[in-house]
């Protein structure tokens, strides 16, 4: 069995089911991921369904394109609407609703140009191919797409496209959890942390997790082995009371993070105030454009503005994302709030809790 | 820079004559086509299976296949889940101005060749030129019609609980063909779509088990969409083991890049058989004997349990939803 087939082994990953389990001692505890893939990872493994009753298992604001904030939304569609703008994004953007349900889907059918692209630099290569026009890339994503976001821009810059510009709508997760953990309703004993963002940013941003909050986390990988080792160290360290910051992917993250995608990321960005879906400003949780580089920035460039805008109707989004309400006890869940008619996004994108739930879940009663 | 088509050439004038005379009939052309009157004059017999289905895929070349072959494939499968002999087919061709003769020759011969490996034959056909700009290169409408040979036609209503489900091999192939090929991303092995006419495997099945249940073909929307459809139809649950699903490894490597999944990929060469299960082995075995069949897997079976859904039972021996998709798969962001 070679190390990829280990990760993925049953047996292993039942004899860790079984010390999780006996590490429980009884008590329940409630962790919570920040990050979509491990959402996806957790639900098409099988992991979700085999974990003991003891264990609830929290999916927090862990998919960039859920947490990006109607506001946000409204400024994309009023830039895409423009004649002279193309937009250029990720395809998990199409779907997420704006104010009054318009979406890029429907500005598109509507004549909006757009382009679904697989890298920011393919929006480059779109600039420089429709020189009358301005494209614009919608830089959504967190810690791990932002520098490649960044070194796009520096490339727009050295070689001179003009036309191309950046919305920074990136966040960041660690003033996120630092945020979601100064709100006396969460009751989160440990968080798994994001193996991608991780990679990017290393471990020191996490240690007030331990030494402020008293919780512990763990730096998780994909494979099932890893989810369920990483809830294995969070119930031994709440167990025996010494909550720490732990590297459990060493094979893809290193303590220290990327040093040099990051000095990239803060050539091209700053931290700024951001809003999130759901939750609202969170200071220092975004990232601005530098000013070497504003005549890319397109809220610099093609004067865009956030517009305040009023939270969608009975949309529970923010409790569902501070995990202090399950996807399915949502009362707008399954009922006005579907793949087909997301009224928030957890429901559009694919890594998002609602829509893992909707899609994944086979037990909807409550305490699932 | 090639012979372009013009207008002319589908004005119903000597241009539309040359055209058909000179490229069409040469690759498609029969005794029943050459007739060239109003509408074709056939004799089948016996209960008729009869599907249409347009083709727009883009890029209209891709590995493994183009447009054409996929014309005549896509529709002869339709066909043959019915549990059906494909005889003949109908093609209407929707070709925009300036588009490149060469390509078009290519496409009218690969469908040529891909209608005779199927034994089926080119009946009618008709042929439009649209200006610049109001199609996309070309467009292929196919209506095929066959010959019901299954005394009882399988049909999609009839999984019964007991019932085995069986792939006759890899999933995903075509789906991520065409959506690389399309973004011109390639990965560390090469990916070929698996796009065939099934028809003979199928009749072998038909006649040597009057038994099989359900024959569908999982097109668009891939293995989960048509096993969701197949437990709605027949108000049963299927559950599935997921260890036994055939993903290539480039595929299901490719599709983790990408954030998609290989069973909502579209695949234009697999049947997927539903049969008591006690006829599973045989029908095994005919498949494997097959070169289309070669890696066909029982992946499942129908139950009474959670009807109208399917259930995927995961490595570890945990359960989850396989649901349906609201639309296209989008590529996600991380």
């Amino acid at each position: 069995m070679n190390s990829f087939e280990a990760l993925r082994d049953p047996k292993l990953c039942k004899d860790v089911l079984a010390k999780i389990e006996e590490a429980m001692q009884g008590q329940t505890l409630r962790f919570m991921e920040v990050c979509g893939t491990h959402t996806v990872a957790l639900f098409r493994s099988g992991v979700h369904s085999l974990l003991p009753k003891s264990v609830v298992h929290l999916t927090g604001p862990g998919c960039p394109v859920c947490v990006t904030h109607e506001s946000e939304v409204a400024a994309y569609l009023e830039l895409a609407a423009r004649s002279d703008v193309i937009i250029a994004t990720f395809g998990d953007l199409m779907r997420v609703p704006g104010p009054g349900g318009a979406s890029l889907k429907k500005a598109q059918a509507e004549g909006a140009r757009i382009e679904v692209v697989y890298s920011p630099f393919d929006a480059l290569a779109v600039a420089q191919a429709n020189p009358g026009d301005k494209v614009v890339f919608l830089g959504i994503g967190f810690e791990t797409t932002a520098p490649t976001v960044a070194a796009t821009v520096r490339q727009a810059k050295a070689l001179g496209i003009a036309n191309f510009f950046v919305m920074p709508f990136h966040k960041l997760v660690p003033p996120a959890l630092d945020a979601l953990l100064s709100d006396p309703a969460m009751a989160i004993e440990g968080f798994m942390l994001p193996g991608h963002v991780s990679a990017m940013i290393g471990l020191t941003p996490y240690r007030p997790l331990a030494e402020k909050y008293g919780i512990p986390s763990v730096v998780a990988g994909f494979e099932p082995l890893d989810l369920l080792q990483a809830i294995l160290l969070m119930a031994e360290m709440k167990r025996q009371g010494k909550p720490r910051v732990v590297n459990n992917y060493k094979r893809v993250v290193a303590d220290e993070g990327n040093p040099k995608a990051l000095s990239i990321l803060y050539e091209v960005y700053k931290p700024g105030d951001a809003l999130w879906r759901g939750i609202g400003m969170i200071p220092g949780s975004g990232l601005t454009v530098s000013d070497a580089y504003r005549k890319h920035d397109a809220f610099e460039a093609l004067n865009v503005t956030l517009k305040e805008s009023k939270p969608l109707p009975g949309c529970r989004c923010g409790e569902v994302l501070k995990g202090i309400m399950p996807p399915n006890q949502c009362p707008l869940f399954n009922t006005a709030c579907t793949p087909a008619t997301p009224v928030g996004p957890c429901m559009v994108s694919t890594e998002g809790s609602c829509a893992a739930y909707h899609k994944y879940q086979l037990d909807l009663s409550p305490g699932h | 820079m090639g012979n372009k088509l013009l207008l002319d050439q589908g004005s119903g004038g000597l241009a539309s004559h040359r055209l058909v005379n000179d490229l069409f009939f040469r690759h498609l052309g029969n005794s029943i086509l050459a007739r060239m009157d109003d509408a074709a004059l056939i004799r089948p017999k016996g209960p008729l299976a009869v599907s249409t289905d347009s083709f727009t895929v883009d890029p209209i070349f891709f590995p493994g296949g183009d447009i054409g072959s996929l014309a005549v494939h896509g529709t002869v499968n339709d066909v043959a889940m019915l549990g059906a002999k494909p005889l003949y087919l109908t093609c209407g061709f929707i070709l925009e101005e300036g588009l490149d003769m060469d390509d078009l020759e290519r496409i009218v011969a690969s469908m040529g060749q891909a209608a005779k490996k199927a034994g089926v034959k080119v009946v009618a056909g008709d042929t439009k030129v649209v200006p610049r700009g109001a199609a996309d290169r070309i467009f292929i409408n196919t209506t095929g019609i066959g010959q019901v040979v299954a005394k009882t036609p399988p049909s999609g209503h009839r999984a019964r609980p007991g019932d085995a489900v069986i792939v006759s091999g890899s999933l995903g192939d075509h789906g991520l063909t065409v959506l690389s090929s399309r973004q011109g991303l390639s990965f560390e092995a090469p990916v070929k779509s698996d796009c065939a006419s099934l028809n003979h495997l199928t009749l072998k099945l038909i006649k040597a088990l009057p038994s099989v249940h359900v024959l569908r073909d999982p097109t668009r929307g891939g293995l989960a969409t048509t096993l969701n459809e197949i437990a709605q139809q027949s108000r049963v649950g299927i559950t599935l083991e997921e260890p036994s699903i055939p993903v290539k490894p480039v595929v299901a490597s490719g599709c983790e890049i990408l954030g998609l999944d290989p069973l909502y990929l579209a695949n234009e060469g697999k049947i997927i058989c539903v049969l008591p299960e006690k006829d599973a082995a045989k029908a095994l075995t005919i498949m494997r004997r097959d070169p289309l069949g070669r890696d066909a897997r029982v992946i499942g079976m129908v139950s009474n349990e959670n009807p109208g859904k399917v259930v995927m039972r995961t490595g570890l021996g945990g359960r989850r939803l396989l649901g349906m998709l609201e639309g296209e798969q989008l590529p996600r962001i991380c």
